[in-house]
């Protein structure tokens, strides 16, 4: 066991640099972002050679890129241009989205997983056809209608919430923001669940259990459900770090201040420091889910080792 | 808030689990205040591109603050846009290149400080030197010695410009390189404020939380999501405000403050999506302002390509602009939030200022049949195609070149000779026109920095101008600006610049489209909102009831 995370570990450096070097490679590629700082006016060439001389923009690609991983390794992540360090905006930025993912994941495994096994386990019978069209439903709805229609309803109609998360976003405030998010993972959740529990539902081990005399419930939790969970597990692990990337349209309807907002942002004025920046704690975060969803596989399933 | 109560609270009790803590959202009291000019108001903001210093802020979300804790040497009148004298008590001058400007008394900063001609002289040399990297140093580029400060290449040769010369505490004198009348009138631009010796000491912390002499001091600024503006009592300046504060909260986008507005979370949005247009007038009625703003939207032809640069091209650029139906595009699209253009200025400049109904004439009018016969006659479209390019991340820029080229495409009737080139971001866009790339029209945006008809015209199309990005360069043009430049009458130095523009019209090295207005929605709870000619809403006038 240790040994395979020991190995996993190792295994995440080149998928670093990788994709860090990518992603500084497309935000490179994007254009000059001095340019842009001058609005629609001309930039003054001399102010704009010292700015791009200051921000090691008038170097080659590849020594820019070794120049800002040099100073990632020293903790530093360079400075956005409004003057304000990388390390602060994920300082302020990620704990919101961290909240955001948390409130959409929870939401998505307690109401997806019911929802999975309740129509598993009446697989064809009315309950089940009408969780599958539901399901269906949700996932042909972009994220942005049902987000502006519920912010629109509970917002200003019935007066319910405030429509915008407030800067410290508490976590009363990011349920609606969590549910818009978790509702199309949520569906998938509930269609993984349904037909893993309803091929597990005729295994032999339950019918032996089930012979045994075990109350349903304990059928249910500790043998149907705990051997039904791992294709979720997989998904729900790789959602996190989609969650995480994919709030943009989430944050900008509810004025969330979070990751995507910051890394639109970036992009939009060409902030290299910004994007690669937030987009590298992402892929560590990605990389860590997915280590932790291989692991709980052993957790889930005794019959999974790893050496 | 909204008068049903019970019904609120029932729906709360309904909704408790989805949002337990959140009830009460509409019940935000707006600081209390009840017409006793103590109320806040709320408003919503887009983070700043840069940090918030004079010389540094060139949009207008920085700008906001910099109105709000500044006041200069001149202030626009912010309806007919004329320079008045705000800390100046006078500009002198015998040959319009000498300058002497003396301070009236009693001005302080916020810190008690007070405003000395040095405060003038030092800021002007902070903003000019090279190696503070200031986005808006050009500013200074017509005084004397700008070039030691800030050379075009290499280390500076001198800390000071030699054209700034302090006499005494309310006196200083300045030098320009060469004669220009309008110049007193240009100081009314954020670049020239004044700046507080707290700045030179301690600039991080300045930053922080910026100090200045307006009638707003700075209660708290949190990076990224709002400012807190308050109500400065010692101010000693006519525009003092008339509500207790100015909270600034910063959206991520347009259309989620406008929720924020019909939910009574905040009192002023400034900017209203486009989705949101049609809907406006049900929503807020008459709590709904557009007004023509100091901008304008071109499409610049690039001159240094030979397709569109050669002798005689000049009946084909012609030609295009008056196959653009430019009535129906600000109608259709923009809900008439763009104004249909008449001349390369703005209608924000009033008539004294220069603005003329008349400067583009015929060429600026719809007609099918004579565009197709100009473009005929100066030897057809280039290839027989041409290409629009903008980048398309904002505005409906994408909506509206798709909307020209239709029209343009009916107009000669030769099928789809006019196409699109969209471009994904600004910074892209800005950085390819920069270098001069484009074999095709491209969209220029231009908002002046004050109300002169001279910035309107001649950093865009004078031979070598700055922003003069399709090299446009003809003699006759440039000697009128030359001389309006050094006319000592500014109603004679307008006139000069009108006669300039008629140039423009035979000519057309840009397409005028239509000038950008500015639109701002508010609610019940705040009365007397304004815009100012750079669609920036007048803070300091805005009454909370």
């Amino acid at each position: 066991m240790g040994r395979y995370v020991i190995r996993r570990l190792l295994q995440m450096i080149p998928v670093f640099i990788g994709s860090t070097f990518l992603i500084f490679f497309m935000v490179y590629a994007l254009g000059d972002p001095v340019a842009a700082l001058f609005g629609d006016k001309a930039p003054d060439p001399a102010t704009a050679a010292r700015i791009r001389h200051d921000l090691y923009l008038d170097q080659p690609l590849w020594k820019q890129y070794l120049h800002y991983m040099g100073q990632i390794f020293q903790g530093d992540f360079g400075t956005a241009f409004n003057g304000q360090k990388v390390t602060e905006l994920l300082a302020a930025a990620y704990p919101v989205t961290l909240r955001l993912t948390l409130v959409a994941i929870v939401i998505e495994l307690i109401v997806g997983v019911t929802l999975g096994v309740v129509s598993g386990l009446r697989r064809g019978r009315a309950v089940d056809s009408s969780v599958l069209i539901l399901t269906l439903i949700v996932i042909s709805v972009p994220t942005f209608v049902t987000g502006y229609v519920l912010q629109f309803l509970f917002g200003v109609k019935w007066d319910v919430i405030r429509p915008t998360v407030s800067p410290d976003a508490p976590f009363g405030e990011l349920i609606l923001p969590g549910i818009v998010l978790a509702l199309v993972s949520l569906a998938y959740v509930t269609r993984l669940t349904r037909t893993s529990i309803a091929e597990n539902v005729r295994a032999d081990y339950v019918r032996t259990a089930v012979a045994k005399g075990l109350p349903r419930r304990r059928v249910i939790t500790r043998h149907l459900l705990r051997n039904s969970l791992i294709p979720v597990i997989t998904f729900i692990g790789t959602d996190i770090g989609s969650l995480m990337g994919g709030a943009i349209v989430t944050e900008k309807i509810f004025n969330i201040h979070g990751v995507g907002y910051q890394i639109y942002q970036g992009i939009l004025r060409n902030n290299a420091p910004t994007v690669v920046g937030f987009v590298t704690i992402l892929v560590i975060v990605f990389l860590l889910a997915n280590l932790l969803v291989d692991l709980l596989y052993a957790v889930l399933d005794p019959r999974i080792r790893y050496a | 808030m909204r008068g049903a109560t019970h019904a609120k609270w029932a729906a709360c009790a309904v909704a408790v689990a989805l949002a337990a803590t959140a009830c009460g959202g509409g019940a935000d009291t707006s600081g209390g205040g009840s017409g006793d000019g103590s109320g806040i108001v709320r408003s919503s903001w887009g983070d700043p591109q840069n940090p918030i210093e004079p010389a540094n802020t060139n949009e207008v979300q920085g700008g906001k603050v910099l109105d709000m804790i500044f006041r200069g040497l001149v202030k626009y009148d912010p309806k007919t846009g004329e320079a008045q004298n705000t800390v100046a008590e006078k500009i002198d001058t015998t040959d319009s290149q000498n300058f002497t400007v003396t301070i009236k008394d009693g001005w302080t900063f916020s810190n008690g400080e007070k405003v000395t001609a040095k405060s003038f002289v030092d800021a002007w040399n902070y903003g000019a030197h090279i190696d503070n990297k200031q986005n808006n140093s050009t500013f200074f580029s017509n005084i004397e010695g700008y070039d030691e400060v800030h050379p075009e290449s290499g280390a500076a040769k001198a800390k000071t410009m030699s054209g700034l010369v302090v006499k005494d505490d309310k006196t200083f004198t300045v030098k320009l390189s060469e004669k220009f009348s309008l110049w007193p009138q240009t100081l009314g631009y954020q670049a020239f404020s004044p700046l507080p010796q707290a700045f030179f000491k301690d600039h991080a912390g300045w930053l922080k939380k910026p100090v200045g002499n307006g009638p707003y001091v700075i209660e708290s600024y949190t990076k990224g999501s709002g400012m807190k503006l308050r109500k400065w009592d010692d101010y000693k300046g006519e525009d003092a405000a008339k509500n207790g504060g100015v909270d600034l909260n910063v959206y991520t986008d347009n259309n989620t403050a406008y929720t924020d507005l019909m939910a009574g979370n905040i009192d002023l949005v400034d900017d209203v999506p486009a989705k949101q247009l049609k809907n406006v007038k049900n929503d807020l009625g008459d709590r709904y302002i557009n007004q023509p703003a100091l901008i304008i939207q071109t499409l610049v032809f690039p001159l240094y390509d030979k397709n569109w640069g050669k002798d005689g091209m000049e009946k084909v650029r012609r030609g295009l602009s008056m196959a653009i139906n430019r009535e129906q595009i600000t109608k259709q699209i923009f809900q008439d939030t763009r104004t249909p253009a008449k001349d390369w200025t703005s209608p924000a400049l009033g008539d004294k200022g220069g603005y003329d109904p008349e400067g583009c004439g015929d060429a600026c009018k719809y007609d099918p049949a004579q565009a197709k016969k100009l473009i005929e006659e100066g030897g057809g479209l280039p290839g027989g195609k041409v290409t629009v390019t903008s980048n398309v991340d904002t505005g409906s820029h994408r909506d509206w070149m798709d909307a020209v080229c239709n029209s343009i495409n009916n107009a000669l009737g030769k099928g789809a000779v006019c196409t699109v080139d969209p471009v994904g971001t600004f910074a892209d866009f800005r950085s390819r026109t920069a270098q001069f790339k484009w074999t095709g029209p491209f969209r220029s945006g231009w908002q002046a920095d004050y109300p002169l008809i001279q910035n309107f015209l001649q950093p865009l199309y004078y031979t070598g101008a700055s922003s003069n990005y399709g090299k446009f360069t003809d003699k006759k043009f440039d000697d009128l600006v030359d001389r309006a430049n050094q006319e000592s009458d500014t109603a004679k130095a307008v006139e000069d610049f009108q006669s300039a523009q008629k140039l423009l019209g035979d000519q057309m090295p840009a397409i005028p489209l239509w000038y950008q207005n500015g639109s701002a929605g508010y609610s019940e709870n705040v009365g007397d909102v304004a815009l100012n000619q750079f669609s920036v809403p007048v803070y300091e006038e805005i009454t909370v009831n």
